[in-house]
């Protein structure tokens, strides 16, 4: 039946994601045997009575011993199911005392992650495979839900509170985490890459923050983090109006202020918007963009400033 | 006098009054100042179908928007996200409030619960002319809200994001808290008609099971319906004056805002639901012409049901930053709602065994109805499992989940309400043929419409997504192709109504061989209802007694 599983069920992430699939599948049987019996029995009714002018029908008002048959059978059949789901629910319910602790801090498009040496990323995790990884997760703004399907985990995110999931990743590769609670125009595009990896290549990510870098051209680069940094989201590339200024053609130009005031969009006011965005708004803008400051590598605000400047 | 050649038609042998209630007294101030429980079901009918129309061309909206990732038609893209989040809000908000709360209770039962009981109108009619002009005017604000703006919150009104969106959100609030009132009153007239006005001779147990449901349904909307309104009006003065209750930024709490919302709101699925049982109950022993099998326990399940809604509202939040604890006492409670659920599906396949079965309109409706509801209660299952739910919630497989039940089980036994008194309600019949047809269009265009979903669903496609990632391309097209089926379906169905009222054949009294009182009185009926009392005389759904008898 794995044909059946991996048609209506995501790839298989977590170390729970095989024992939830079970039940998820275990369920689907009993409803389709269910559901046959009832669809069946209506068709064959509506068949074998199908309507003789005239026909009496017998007065059937009840049958006691009947009606408790089918009460009680899906009544116990309901309790067993109850029981399983607690069993499946409980295992991830507390994580255990020697799993890496990831802070999640979701704001209105974008997830960033802190790991416990201090690294941070912004819409991408790297994890290594088969260690117990636990997600301590809050909001700076409105409810999110922090949802990787290959790992079965859900959880909503939420101001002023912390919310955890843990799970054990077991499958390599890269896998998506989505926000599964509607968070307003930018909720379908907030992703966050989950890179699974070996433990070798984990910690060597975690030393250098890899070598990605060194493979592309600046504007590559900034082009790269222009889509994974979250950017895309509020600056568009063809000038069309979003939360922020379009970045098409904005290098060199004359930007007008809030306040009246002007600047020159050049390294140090494109370098000062990435870490203190709030410092300069151009005129007709919220300042709604949150800061990045230690969230960007060197090389990532390099590329950035490179790939805006390409702009034309 | 014309019949028509409907198996099983109890023909009547009396002239058709020249007088009836549609024709009384004229003018469109007549109309406006009925206090004819009758004329006010008619209007009700009428302002609902329209909500249900503006509704409709929201989800179709929705769904030509997720036709393809890019959002394109005809080679330009034409929706933004901003305008999807729109679409998808309106569609909900118009859904639940303005339709589907309303629909049963106020338009079908207010037309046919009094004569089932055989009194001439209901308790309090003129709270019943109040109730509907409430409605009227939580229309006018919720239309209003739409105009200016829009709302972009979800039905759900979920905070913060509620409290710190721009939009007519206040407007469409208020429209939500007026509509409440509407119901509460059309809730608190019919539990006054079932205890006081029933015909001599009509104990609790002698009464249809479409008002056991509505009575039913009638304790919810009274008991539940009061904390949506305090619910929305802290949300106000949240929005108006800063005040913390559910914003952290100023100090409250956004998941209290969802227990005091699905407080109310899970209790509602059942003032949706339990109606569409009730219309059920009332068509399948009609058309199987054999008594009701198990008619106490049908209406103790109706019954238990309203109770039961209210002690399952944390099953919304089982990820929402609810306690454990609290999360496996709501999955086992939300476990019982299968047990009368369960029972109501087992009765009325059993009043079908050695039925005499025939396939007018109205039962083909109720054969849809047991097959998606069927589908729309066991994934019910999957959400009830606590480890299951976890992965399934908020995405597609709840969409489609709660479709089935609202759409595929509520909507489809209206129809089946619908088709089934029309002969009364307008004196008319429509075509049978037309009428099939459009049903079964109805049924494809659903199922293709929703029954992709949980495929979507399972595979991890989150809801209130305006893009998605291209591997769900085909399966979103393919539920946009059914929604057209359904449309055209919806369509063929309406002009078919509407075209019997010019055409139709006349239709005897009780075109359908009923038992219960209403098709006692001439049709369209007289003013009030009765030419004389009627009195009980045998138990409902009595095929022994088929003669329809007058005092």
């Amino acid at each position: 039946m794995e044909w059946l599983r991996s048609a209506l069920l995501p790839p298989q992430g977590s170390a729970f994601a095989g024992e939830i699939d079970f039940v998820y599948m275990f369920i689907l049987w009993l409803s389709i045997v269910l559901f046959v019996g009832i669809v069946g029995a209506e068709l064959y009714f509506v068949w074998r009575y199908r309507y003789v002018p005239g026909r009496p029908t017998p007065h059937q008002t009840h049958n006691t011993k009947l009606e408790i048959i089918w009460s009680v059978l899906p009544l116990l059949l309901c309790v067993g199911l109850f029981f399983w789901g607690i069993d499946g629910y409980m295992k991830f319910a507390v994580a255990p005392g020697d799993a890496m602790e990831v802070q999640v801090t979701a704001k209105k498009w974008l997830w960033q992650f802190e790991y416990p040496d201090g690294t941070r990323t912004v819409n991408e995790v790297h994890l290594p495979a088969d260690k117990p990884v636990h997600f301590v997760m809050t909001s700076e703004d409105v409810l999110h839900d922090f949802y990787v399907p290959d790992m079965r985990v859900k959880r909503d995110v939420i101001p002023n509170r912390y919310s955890e999931i843990w799970f054990t990743p077991t499958a390599l590769g890269e896998h998506v985490s989505t926000c599964a609670e509607y968070c307003g125009k930018g909720h379908s595009d907030m992703h966050a890459k989950v890179f699974v990896e070996t433990k070798e290549k984990y910690e060597e990510w975690m030393a250098t923050g890899g070598d990605e870098w060194m493979k592309h051209t600046p504007e590559e680069w900034g082009k790269i983090q222009y889509e994974q940094k979250g950017c895309a989201t509020c600056h568009s590339l063809d000038g069309a109006k979003s939360k922020g200024p379009s970045w098409k053609g904005i290098w060199g130009k004359m930007e007008k202020l809030q306040g009246g005031k002007t600047v020159l969009v050049d390294e140090a006011y494109v370098r000062e918007s990435m870490l203190q965005p709030q410092a300069k708004v151009v005129e007709g803008f919220e300042p709604v963009m949150p800061t990045f400051q230690g969230l960007l590598r060197e090389n990532e605000i390099r590329g950035l400033v490179a790939f805006i400047k390409s702009l034309k | 006098m014309e019949h028509t050649l409907t198996p099983g038609a109890v023909l009547g042998d009396r002239p058709r009054p020249e007088k009836n209630y549609l024709n009384e007294t004229t003018g469109i101030w007549s109309w406006m100042t009925t206090i004819d429980h009758k004329r006010i079901g008619i209007m009700y009918l009428c302002g609902v179908s329209t909500a249900f129309l503006i509704g409709g061309v929201f989800a179709l909206l929705v769904r030509l928007a997720l036709l393809n990732p890019q959002h394109t038609l005809f080679g330009r893209v034409w929706v933004t996200a901003e305008t999807y989040n729109r679409f998808f809000t309106l569609h909900g908000v118009v859904m639940v409030f303005l339709f589907i709360i309303p629909s049963i209770p106020a338009s079908l039962a207010n037309f046919v619960l009094p004569m089932m009981l055989g009194a001439k109108d209901v308790a309090f009619p003129r709270l019943n002319l109040a109730s509907f002009y409430l409605w009227v005017g939580g229309a006018i604000f919720g239309i209003t809200a739409m105009v200016l703006g829009g709302v972009d919150t979800g039905w759900t009104f979920y905070t913060p994001y509620s409290t710190t969106t721009d939009g007519s959100v206040g407007l469409m609030v208020m429209a939500a808290f007026i509509l409440g009132f509407s119901s509460i009153f059309t809730g608190l007239n019919f539990i006054a008609t079932v205890h006081k006005l029933r015909a001599p001779g009509m104990g609790w147990f002698d009464m249809p099971l479409f008002v056991w449901g509505i009575y039913a349904t009638a304790l919810i909307q009274i008991l539940a319906t009061p904390v949506l309104a305090i619910t929305l009006v802290l949300l106000l003065l949240e929005r108006t004056y800063k005040i913390g209750i559910f914003d952290p930024a100023y100090g409250g709490d956004p998941v209290l805002f969802q227990h005091f919302f699905w407080f109310y709101s899970h209790p509602a699925v059942y003032i949706m639901i339990v109606p569409g049982m009730a219309i059920i109950s009332e068509l399948i022993p009609t058309f199987s012409r054999k008594t009701i099998f198990g008619y106490r326990a049908i209406a103790y399940s109706s019954v238990s049901l309203a109770l039961l809604s209210f002690i399952v509202w944390g099953h919304h939040m089982f990820v929402a930053g609810e306690s454990d604890l609290a999360n496996v006492v709501f999955s086992a409670l939300t476990f019982l709602v299968a047990i009368p659920s369960g029972v109501k599906v087992f009765n009325w396949l059993s009043t079908m065994y050695k039925g005499n079965i025939s396939f007018e309109t109205p039962m083909l409706y109720a054969l849809s109805f047991l097959f998606l509801f069927a589908i729309g209660g066991l994934t019910g299952i999957f959400f009830s499992t606590l480890a299951v739910d976890i992965h399934l919630t908020d995405t597609y497989f709840v969409v489609a989940h709660f479709h089935y039940v609202m759409m595929g089980s509520t909507v489809i036994a209206f129809f089946g309400g619908i088709h089934y008194w029309w002969p009364k309600m307008t004196g008319r019949m429509y075509s049978e043929k037309w009428g099939a047809i459009a049903c079964a269009l109805i049924f494809v265009g659903f199922n293709m419409t929703f029954g992709s979903q949980f495929i979507m669903g399972g595979q991890g496609m989150p809801r209130r997504y305006f893009n998605y990632l291209d591997k769900f391309q085909p399966i979103h097209a393919f539920s946009t192709y059914g929604s057209w089926v359904l449309a055209v379906g919806l369509f063929m169905m309406a002009i078919n109504l509407l075209v019997s009222l010019k055409t139709g054949k006349r239709a005897p009294d009780n075109p359908w061989g009923g038992t219960t009182m209403e098709w006692e009185s001439s049709s369209p009926p007289v003013f009030h209802n009765f030419e004389h009392q009627p009195v009980l005389e045998h138990e409902p759904y009595d095929y022994r007694h088929r003669t329809v008898t007058h005092v």
